[in-house]
């Protein structure tokens, strides 16, 4: 049976602001959704919320995979759930080789009782797998050897994003604006990646602004948020739609969610 | 706190080691006999001079001691640094003989020192010696074998008493010439009390082209190793001396203070690369001093690890244009320790360059300051030197400090000095968990990675278990 992330009226704050107003989500294994909205509507912070980002606190809500409440794992345990998100902003980690990272997190994630200090996946294995990977995905082997996000380009972090996604086969992937930043030979390599990495095993959410990563990943669902709720779903042509028109027909069609935008932006500009 | 006249208490829980030091102390041995110097605690004129019979040594070397000696009771306590109020100099074994010392039970080795062992996978026989149970030459050096090829050389690979003893003229040449007895407090008793340590020449031109190693560990309940360490590199030669292990190296209340001297002629090369992971009760106080000529490289490399206190500033000084030197130091303060430690770059001569890489983490509480000096003499014009220390503060009970001094008597030089203090971003720690690493995981990685760039300057298998102790280190610490 295919799992499934639960997502139920989640309310999100950051400090005393209130960003998430409410949000409802189903994500099955195997589903393409598209996460769309314009800037500041809350869609990273969904995404911090997922993986366990501490300072983004859950008032009230639920996050649940399968059934298993979420919200008392760290983000260490979610990721040993199946979670992933490629980051919109990828970590720079100085000093700590890439592949060093990566054993350490296959090891963890592919055997999720591993307990601190044990065995790690062994070397070889490891190296022909990463090997591989980075071939498939078009990096340069070199960057295995290269410290994490280290005077990375922003392309060249997002394609890294995508190697971690690529060797963690999580079962639910985020993925917020990777294919932003990326020419235009990258967001090809990445969505095709993508589609291969997919399939039935993996449920993806994908946050973006563009169509590309869309027109190799084309969504069963689209959803539109605006102001810390989701206030529309549709299906591939809705994002076609947003992508062409932009955001004043969603506007238009829910004119409280509007202004509580622009509450929220007044409040932000007149500090 | 136990003084001198409390010889069983102190020694504690062992009832055996009670009883065969009590032999000793009271006369086991016949006095007459040439071996009849007693291990005793405390120092004294008559002490040192006991000291430098049983070796055996030339007159000047007793004389030397002795004046030493003096230099030490004249001087008072350095007032700067860290806390040296626990050290009881008449409560330490100066000298100790082989044949006195007392063999420990492993029952006597604190729990979570025999579990870092273990998790480190130390063998058994080596475990035993880290940890004082099997006492073995503890004041005098062990050496691998010394390579025949390098004996053809013409390359003088010893301990430093048999140096003396074997090269009398060149040791006597520049021994104590690079730090004199007067230079502090330390050098002083150090010079008073030396035994063991290494010493080594390399005639002009000849490479050495692999690490030269030696292990030097306090065994003995509260002895004070006071090793000596004299290196001669002549013109165009090269050499890179190893000393001292990462794995952690118990004793109970002990004072530790090494002088290690060394030449530099022109044009050659020497790297000193030392990694001290001493129990939490030793107090480490070292002079470290390099004289580099002509064209000539100098370079520490200081890990400290453990210790209560450890204060340590390798110097440098470039005597002749074209001299460089450098030192890269990692220093690493957990609960109850207090890690001073630096460097110094003294530019006497123009065209000479320095470069100074201080890298320091707290923990737990520990302390952690860097102290260093760049000093430019008049006349060294065209000079450059470099400053780069960077402190990683794990909580907020741990510490940091930075004390830089800069002395320039020159206009025409190139001083740069950049300093950060940084904690451990939690959105580093966000992003290495959300990949299934633990706090502690990740936070050791974060740590590996912050003394990266030095521990890769390290031999491999030091580097290795470098990172493994950070692991350990880090376990069950967070969260
Ligand atoms: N850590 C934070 N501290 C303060 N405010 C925050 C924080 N994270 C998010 N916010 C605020 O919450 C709102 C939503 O931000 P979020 O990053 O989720 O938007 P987004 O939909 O991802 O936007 P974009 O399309 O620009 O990436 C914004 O007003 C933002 O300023
Ligand atoms: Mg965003």
């Amino acid at each position: 049976m295919s799992s499934l992330l639960k997502i139920e009226d989640l309310h999100v704050s950051v400090g005393e602001t209130e960003i998430l107003k409410g949000v409802n989500l189903e994500i099955r294994q195997g589903e393409i959704h598209a996460l769309m909205g314009p800037n500041g509507s809350g869609k990273s912070t969904l995404a911090y919320a997922l993986v366990g980002h501490p300072k983004y606190e859950i008032t009230s809500g639920s996050i649940s995979i399968d059934g298993t409440d979420v919200l008392d794992l760290d983000p260490a345990e979610r990721a040993r759930l199946g979670m992933f998100l490629a980051f919109q902003y990828p970590v720079t980690i100085p000093g700590v080789k890439v592949a060093d990272f990566l054993r350490h997190a296959i090891s963890n994630v592919r055997n999720p009782d591993r307990k601190e200090g044990e065995e790690l996946m062994p070397m070889r294995e490891f190296r022909t797998e990463l090997r591989s990977t980075m071939q498939e995905l078009n990096i340069d082997a070199e960057f295995a050897r290269r410290y994490l996000n280290d005077g990375f380009s922003g392309g060249e972090k997002k394609r890294m994003e995508i190697l971690q996604l690529a060797m963690l086969k999580p079962k639910f992937a985020i993925l917020d604006e990777t294919d932003s930043g990326l020419d235009s030979d990258a967001v090809r390599v990445v969505s095709e990646g993508l589609s291969k990495l997919s399939g039935p095993h993996m449920g993806v959410l994908i946050i973006t602004h563009h169509e590309r990563l869309l027109e190799y990943n084309v969504p069963q669902f689209t959803h539109v948020m605006l102001a810390g709720r989701i206030v529309e779903t549709g299906d591939a042509s809705l994002a076609h739609d947003l992508h062409n028109n932009g955001y004043a027909g969603v506007r238009e069609r829910h004119p409280e969610a509007a202004a509580e935008e622009d509450a929220a932006q007044e409040e932000t500009t007149s500090v | 706190m136990a003084t001198t006249d409390t010889l069983d208490s102190d020694l504690g829980n062992d009832g055996k080691a009670d009883v065969s030091i009590g032999d000793y102390q009271y006369g086991f041995h016949d006095p007459t006999d040439k071996y009849a110097f007693t291990s005793q605690r405390g120092l004294n004129a008559k002490i040192v001079a006991q000291i430098s019979e049983m070796k055996n040594e030339p007159g000047w070397m007793t004389d030397f001691r002795l004046k030493s000696y003096e230099i030490f009771e004249s001087k008072p306590m350095p007032t700067w640094g860290g806390d040296m109020s626990g050290i009881d100099f008449q409560n330490i074994f100066y000298y100790v003989r082989a044949s006195d010392r007392q063999e420990k039970s492993w029952d006597d080795v604190p729990e979570d020192i025999r579990k870092t062992y273990d998790r480190l996978g130390i063998p058994e026989a080596e475990k035993k010696y880290l940890s004082g149970v099997k006492a073995q030459y503890e004041s005098e050096v062990v050496y691998g074998s010394l390579q025949e090829d390098l004996e053809k050389q013409g390359v003088l690979f010893t301990d430093t008493d048999s140096a003396l003893r074997d090269h009398p003229e060149i040791f006597r040449q520049y021994f104590g010439t690079i730090i004199p007895p007067s230079d502090n407090k330390f050098a002083a008793l150090n010079s008073a009390v030396w035994s063991g340590g290494s010493f080594i020449y390399v005639p002009p031109g000849v490479n050495i082209d692999f690490p030269l190693q030696a292990y030097f560990r306090i065994n003995t309940q509260n002895m004070g190793q006071f090793e000596r360490t004299l290196i001669i590199v002549d013109e165009g030669a090269n050499v890179h001396y190893v000393e001292g292990c990462t794995a952690p190296t118990y004793s109970s209340d002990s004072l530790h203070s090494a002088v290690v001297e060394i030449v530099v002629k022109r044009k050659g090369r020497c790297r000193y690369t030392t990694i001290q992971n001493w129990s939490n009760n030793v107090y480490n106080l070292v002079t470290k001093r390099a004289m580099a000529y002509g064209d000539a490289l100098m370079e520490w490399i200081d890990g400290n690890l453990g210790s209560k206190l450890t204060m340590k500033y390798p110097a440098i000084y470039l005597m002749e244009p074209g001299a460089r030197g450098e030192t890269l130091s990692i220093a690493f303060a957990s609960e109850g320790q207090h890690q001073d430690a630096g460097a110094k770059m003294v530019h006497c001569a123009p065209h000479t360059s320095s470069r100074i890489i201080s890298k320091s983490i707290s923990k737990d509480g520990g302390r952690s300051s860097y102290r260093g000096l760049a000093k430019v003499e008049k006349g060294a014009t065209d000079c450059k030197s470099n400053v780069v220390c960077d402190a990683l503060i794990l909580d907020s009970e741990s510490r940091s400090d930075t004390y830089p001094y800069i002395e320039v008597e020159e206009d025409d030089v190139a001083m740069e000095h950049e300093a950060s203090v940084s904690k451990i971003a939690e959105e580093q720690l966000l992003y290495l968990m959300s990949r299934g690493l633990t706090e502690a995981e990740a936070s050791a990685m974060i740590v590996t990675g912050f003394i990266e760039p030095l521990v890769k300057e390290l031999p491999m298998e030091y580097a290795v278990e470098m990172n493994r102790l950070i692991e350990l280190q880090m376990e069950g610490s967070v969260g």
